[in-house]
């Protein structure tokens, strides 16, 4: 829970009318802005560094050209959003959604996870595995929903690798299994 | 004629055959199942495609995209959610008609409506062909500059409330492609010496990214949504009767949804709000709009449906996607060294004819398998979201990782995902970045082209249609600004509305104050002034 100094909590309804107009939800929305932002000054501060000016060559060619164009609207843009934006304090609100967005970690760490093992162990058995796996972490216990996501696995699987010959390299354990079989597995699983 | 057939011709083949099929009950499927948009199964398939023909990629995707609009209404008639973004205006009066207990009309007459929208655009645009033939090659570098300009200021024009946001985001998409090695001087941009960074940023690392991932985790971490379906009763080809009594709205509805799908950056948002309002103004009964009113039904529907064939215009002629759908087929143009723009009309005509052709037989193939097949199609709409969720999570990964079986494009996807992630938690559009990163490239290179035969900056407009397309850039800004300044008064008129008489004198006191202050009302002081003048005024 943040320091009570920190959040500013607007008494009762009193929520402006360019709150009540904003287009989404305000929560967020200022922490988005801010980072949005310096990550622009950032990169406009890095332009002379990473792109060159060079001589005998005209103004629209120049290679430093567009990034300075996309780089300018970014700060210009992103800044006039930051000044619109219809409230320009943290609230409680803000928090929860900044955890939202922290715990979505979870799920790109299940994905890299996968990605990782793919090459090692082999398409079809870590997809045959992930799948229920992450259904069991989502909640989902009963029987049939474990089988239908093995089940998606290995659909997944023949679809992409068998029949539409997809470029994904068989698993490094595959060269344990002997011969005919190998080259099968390396070719459709 | 021959050009017809010689399009047959191309289309004739199993594996084309096979991909339509493929591509039309796929689409409906993933339009029906609410949380997966054509988006995220286009970015999905993209990298599978490149190993097919030109002809057979483009029409899984070409099919995808025109059929899951179809798919995408089952959802917001029966149960009020919107199977893909653009089906949000078919919840107005098709979910009103199912708690009337009139979901089958509802659902034939929406079939019937985009099925006449679809059939309608492909017809209008095989007979406008030759003539795109002939205005294609009047297009340069310039037009295709302005083109791209235009297509640009329209997409983030059209986020009407976030324009600000969606102008950054697009130059953000713009910054993306200019990363990487510059392609004329060979000298790095924004590469921060990692070997990672010097061959760019890929779009469709960043499409599976914004799209895909980001919808995974959406879904992952949301709730399953508990949804109740109502049995469907009468017929399903009653819609086609009641479709024919309004001939006027289907037509005007589907010359919208052609125009605007024709103008880069537009499409089915406007399409849809220009067709319902004029639907809504011409109707005898306009008060039933919004409670199950047929008509508005159908110009929803016929609108958004004529908008996928039109959309081809700008991408085959030009070479400029207009939306976030097209500029990722674009990719499968490029993998194929087919280089979309006025030569493939000039050249290749049988090959676009064909590709409509592609579009009316899909058209066709959709409404015969939704009339037999809705009573079992309407299951999918109970699928978990969360299962979805991992499915679309070990999908993108067969996106991703099939390009180029790098880590680092995984990686780099996964940040897109979560950048995607808070884009939608803050309902802010992704498409300008997609947008900005494809028309970024085709600026730069048409520019510098353009430019080399410039001498004063009035040349660049002085052909025909590059002033047609510099005058409707100003008008769309002005436009643009009259509405931005609209909405500020109206905002500022309803915050004095609310305040009360003692505030409100106040208010005229400081009016006043303000106009006596400015040069009129030194005029009226002086006149007043004129037979007492004071010693001390002073001039």
């Amino acid at each position: 829970m943040p320091p009570a100094f920190f959040c500013i909590q607007r008494p009762g309804n009193m929520s402006s009318l360019e709150e009540k107009r904003f287009k989404g939800p305000l929560r967020g929305q200022l922490l988005f802005a801010i980072v949005f932002l310096v990550a622009a000054l950032l990169l406009l501060s890095q332009l002379g560094d990473q792109t060159k000016w060079v001589k005998r060559t005209k103004f629209f060619a120049q290679p430093r050209f567009w990034p300075a164009v996309s780089i300018i609207g970014m700060v210009l843009f992103g800044g006039l959003h930051l000044w619109k934006l219809p409230r320009r304090k943290f609230d409680r609100a803000d928090f929860v959604e900044w955890r939202v967005w922290l715990f979505t970690i979870e799920w790109v760490l299940w994905f890299l996870i996968y990605v990782i093992l793919v090459p090692i162990i082999g398409y079809l058995p870590v997809t045959m595995v992930f799948m229920p796996i992450l259904m069991w972490r989502m909640g989902y216990r009963s029987k049939k929903m474990l089988w239908i996501s093995v089940f998606f696995g290995v659909a997944v699987v023949i679809l992409f690798k068998a029949l539409l010959d997809v470029k994904i390299p068989g698993g490094a354990t595959y060269e344990y299994l002997p011969g005919a079989l190998r080259s099968f597995f390396i070719l459709n699983f | 004629m021959d050009l017809i057939l010689s399009s047959i011709d191309i289309l004739a083949r199993w594996d084309v055959l096979l991909a339509l099929l493929a591509g039309s009950v796929g689409g409906v499927l993933i339009g029906a199942i609410p949380g997966v948009g054509p988006a995220v199964a286009i970015a999905i398939l993209l990298p599978a495609t490149f190993s097919m023909d030109p002809i057979v990629g483009l029409t899984v995707l070409l099919g995808i995209y025109g059929s899951s609009m179809y798919g995408g209404s089952i959802p917001a008639i029966l149960i009020n959610t919107p199977g893909t973004a653009v089906n949000a205006l078919t919840t107005y009066d098709g979910y009103p008609m199912t708690t009337r207990g009139e979901a089958r009309r509802a659902l034939s007459l929406a079939y019937s409506a985009s099925f006449f929208g679809g059939i309608f655009s492909v017809i209008c645009l095989i007979l406008f062909a030759p003539i795109l033939a002939k205005i294609a090659p009047m297009f340069g570098s310039r037009e295709i500059f302005l083109a791209a300009l235009l297509g640009l200021i329209l997409v983030v024009v059209a986020h009407r409330g976030q324009t600000l946001i969606a102008a950054a985001l697009a130059c953000f998409g713009i910054f993306l492609n200019t990363v990487g090695l510059e392609p004329v001087k060979y000298s790095k941009r924004f590469t921060f010496d990692q070997s990672w960074l010097s061959g760019g940023v890929n779009l469709i690392v960043v499409v599976l990214g914004l799209f895909a991932l980001s919808q995974a985790f959406y879904l992952l971490q949301g709730e399953d949504e508990k949804t109740r379906l109502t049995k469907l009763r009468g017929g399903m080809f009653q819609g086609l009767r009641e479709l024919i009594r309004h001939p006027r709205v289907a037509g005007v509805s589907g010359t919208f949804g052609v125009l605007m799908g024709m103008i880069p950056g537009v499409g089915e948002f406007t399409a849809q709000f220009l067709s319902y309002t004029y639907a809504q103004k011409s109707s005898k009964r306009p008060q039933d709009f919004g409670h199950g009113s047929s008509e508005g039904l159908i110009a929803a529907e016929t609108s958004n449906n004529a908008v996928p064939a039109a959309a081809m215009v700008p991408l085959l002629a030009l070479g400029i996607p207009g939306e976030a759908l097209t500029a990722m087929m674009l990719s499968v143009f490029y993998v194929h060294n087919v280089v979309p723009g006025p030569q493939l009309f000039q050249n290749d005509m049988d090959f676009v004819v064909a590709l409509y052709l592609a579009l009316l037989i899909l058209n066709v193939l959709v409404l015969v398998f939704l009339l037999f097949a809705t009573n079992q199609l309407i299951k999918v709409v109970n699928i978990p979201n969360r299962f979805l969720g991992a499915c679309i999570l070990v999908l993108s990964f067969v996106g991703v990782y099939s390009l180029r079986n790098s880590f680092t494009d995984c990686l780099i996807a996964a940040c897109f995902g979560i950048f995607g992630f808070v884009l939608k938690r803050l309902s802010i559009p992704a498409v300008p970045i997609i947008l900005g990163m494809v028309l970024g490239g085709i600026m730069e290179v048409k520019l510098r082209a353009g430019m080399a035969r410039v001498k004063t900056p009035f040349d660049f407009i002085d052909r025909p249609i590059a002033m047609i397309l510099f005058l409707m850039i100003v008008g769309v800004l002005i436009i643009h600004f009259l509405r931005v300044w609209q909405d500020h008064k109206e905002l500022k008129e309803a915050k004095w509305s609310t305040k009360h008489a003692s505030t409100n004198f106040g208010m005229h006191m400081s009016r006043r104050k303000d106009y006596l202050l400015r040069e009129r009302g030194r005029k009226v002081r002086e006149k007043h002034l004129k037979y007492n003048p004071r010693s001390t005024d002073k001039r």
